[in-house]
């Protein structure tokens, strides 16, 4: 069969902030570069992006980047690169003013300078007194930086291929990655995009999980794709999450709602925090909170038909304090959940985030792979950037208004990185028909007909194994029962078809492709955490409920393959300061 | 009253990709509308919603969460509809 194909210079595949940073610094540079993108660019997840962007601009409090450096390692539970680290909170400058000269519309200070507003877990003088870091606009930061930056995309004539699914990477016969194969998926044709450089940045997955506040798109695509490609991932069982999304359907309820003085209760009105955390209770710690609320619900006090949620009360604040404080909660909680919070609890239970883990890159968004023992080495044109990569700067925790700053230093300095890689490699390289075969397996194996299990019923289990064995509550035997059963989905994949073989928008179909991703990377995060013996960050286990740092300050690598599971150092010395040793992360 | 016109299979797909948003709630929202209420819609009706997803997701969301209302009356009725179609009913 004859694939038509198109060259590039620079392949990019996910246009959000990460993405569209990156093809900015390329097309800007004359470079030819292609943006790959399965939904319309500006319906990317960063436009859900609030909150901000951090760097020490100092401009409402005084601050520096050695303590966004200080902020960001401990926040990380040592587990972060400390090079890396130094590296994204320098760079938070430069990038921010870029942007501000790009035409985001950073809030404004009445001196004209850019507004910065106090986050969680910032810092003055190294564990001082609350810093002000994070710049914002208003409260839709990532809608105006996602349309910033794809505008001056257009402007500068990046390529887009708006509406095309990534299907796999390919490779020449020496086995260097040289484009990826993807899907038009209006016509369902396939396509070939071969490329000197590819850049994977194609954000989250939270879909992984059942009930998550992340978009539909956020199927971990370029995570799935780089572990098929042989790359293994790195720290995947640090997985944020929220302890109050709708339940059954993930939106966020903000803790601003128990700091105003909501709280919990199960089905018999108890408000169960008190026993789990007698001093903070309601206000207890994000992992603390949902993992109680998961206890709840399996030791049978949830609320609701199936018994599977927790009740967030809120009506006793009065309907002025409500629609003064908290308006978009009681707005949400009527339209999601059907409940008006002022007369009636919202039904919640802890919903997924945020992918601290990734494909392991390094502060240039070159992805690397270990060698030998104790070294790695860069898979030579291969990159990643964003919530997909791991550069390694949230380590086993991120900090709030540190999320859109690494998509968009790491998306940067990986097109510059590209511009140079493609000049001192300006050859196109051809590639192997075996891994085109590959890759178009991938999407013929959809036309087989007959039998076997629903593509969409496997998704759904999936999901639902993932919540209960993979994660909040992370015990030994919950995490190697769920393993088995994860185990037995996957194989039943083999034998997943779909009923609607039609080509044009076939969304049926991009859903099975996706489907695979989902089950690949949730492998990732199951695996790494079952493996891991310690609670760090993010990553909280019952059994053990201590941080190890004698046996556990190390990175984790899986691999797809066996689903085998290997380990590498924490850089510990940053680039120009002092290291910061491992302390108890107290607040 | 005349019935709806039947929809295709092909139009409801090229809708659902339509309706993949950036903003999880605008996934809820536009999807679960186009499972259970697009196929009552007139032919003016499907048109509008047509027209709506081709807003940003920023402003769909302000319009649903109310955050603002839409200018044009036609798309804040249609904003409501969607609102009421799709908002749980407890029992």
């Amino acid at each position: 069969m004859s694939i038509p194909s198109r060259h590039f210079d620079a392949l990019i595949i996910g246009a959000g902030g990460a993405g569209l940073n990156a093809a900015l610094q390329l097309a800007s540079a004359d470079v030819r570069v292609a943006v790959v993108s399965k939904v319309f660019p500006t319906r990317s997840h960063t436009v859900a992006a609030q909150g901000g962007v951090n760097a020490a601009l100092a401009n409402v409090l005084p601050d520096n980047w050695h303590w966004h450096m200080f902020d960001t390692v401990k926040g990380s539970d040592y587990l972060g690169d400390q090079d890396a680290i130094e590296f994204m909170c320098r760079e938070a400058i430069p990038t921010v003013y870029e942007l501000e000269h790009a035409g985001v519309p950073f809030s404004r200070l009445d001196n004209g300078k850019i507004y910065q507003r106090a986050f969680g877990g910032q810092s003055q003088d190294f564990g001082g007194d609350q810093a002000a870091r994070t710049c914002a606009a208003a409260d839709r930061t990532g809608h105006a930086i996602l349309h910033t930056l794809y505008q001056q995309n257009i402007r500068a004539r990046t390529h887009f291929f708006d509406e095309f699914f990534a299907l796999d990477l390919v490779r020449d016969k020496d086995g260097v990655i040289s484009g990826a194969l993807v899907l038009e998926i209006e016509t369902g044709e396939p396509l070939l995009i071969e490329a000197k450089a590819t850049l994977l940045a194609t954000g989250g997955c939270g879909q992984v999980f059942r009930t998550t506040s992340n978009a539909h798109i956020n199927t971990g695509d370029g995570c799935a794709m780089a572990l098929r490609a042989g790359i293994p991932l790195m720290d995947m069982e640090f997985y944020q999450f929220h302890p109050t999304g709708i339940a059954g359907k993930g939106m966020l309820i903000t803790e601003g709602v128990r700091g105003e003085g909501g709280f919990l209760v199960n089905k018999d009105g108890e408000r169960f925090m008190e026993r789990y955390a007698p001093r903070a209770k309601d206000l207890a710690s994000r992992d603390v909170v949902s993992r109680s609320i998961v206890t709840e619900v399996k030791e049978g006090r949830g609320a609701g038909e199936n018994g599977d949620y927790i009740l967030l009360k809120l009506d006793h604040l009065g309907a002025e304090v409500i629609d003064k404080r908290l308006p978009g909660i009681r707005e949400s909680s009527r339209i999601f959940a059907g409940a008006d919070p002022i007369r009636e609890p919202i039904p919640v239970f802890p919903t997924a985030h945020y992918a601290m883990g990734g494909i392991p890159t390094d502060r240039f968004g070159r992805v690397v792979v270990p060698v030998g023992s104790g070294s790695e080495q860069v898979v030579a044109g291969l990159y990643a950037a964003g919530e997909c990569a791991c550069a390694s700067v949230h380590g086993a925790n991120r900090l709030g208004g540190n999320s859109l700053l690494d998509i968009l230093v790491f998306g940067r300095l990986a097109g510059k990185d590209i511009i140079d890689f493609v000049r001192e490699n300006p050859y196109q390289r051809s590639v192997d028909p075996a891994s085109l075969d590959e890759a178009m397996s991938r999407l013929t194996r959809w036309d087989q007909k007959g039998g076997g299990v629903p593509a969409h019923q496997l998704r759904a289990d999936f999901r639902k194994c993932m919540e209960d064995h993979a994660g909040v509550f992370r015990t030994e035997e919950v995490m190697a029962e769920g393993y088995q059963r994860l185990c037995e989905l996957r194989d039943q994949f083999k034998d997943a078809r779909l009923t609607d073989h039609s080509k044009v928008f076939n969304t049926a179909r991009i859903e099975a492709l996706e489907l695979q991703n989902l089950i690949d990377v949730g492998l990732s995060i199951a695996v790494s955490a079952l493996h891991r013996k310690e609670s760090r960050g993010a990553h909280s286990r019952p059994d053990y409920p201590n941080r190890d740092d004698v046996h556990w300050m190390k990175h984790s690598l899986y691999y797809r393959e066996a689903d085998r599971m290997d380990y590498k150092p924490v850089r510990t010395k940053p680039l120009t300061v002092e290291s910061f040793p491992p302390k108890e992360r107290v607040y | 009253m005349r019935q709806p016109d039947p929809v295709t299979d092909e139009e409801l797909r090229r809708l659902r990709w339509q309706c993949r948003r950036g903003m999880l709630e605008l996934d809820h929202l536009l999807s679960g509308f186009l499972d259970r209420g697009y196929r009552d819609l007139d032919a003016s009706g499907r048109t509008e919603f047509l027209a709506l997803l081709d807003n940003q997701d920023q402003e769909l969301s302000d319009w649903f969460m109310s955050r603002s209302i839409p200018d044009d009356p036609v798309v804040r009725d249609l904003v409501r509809h969607i609102v009421a179609v799709v908002t749980p009913r407890r029992t």
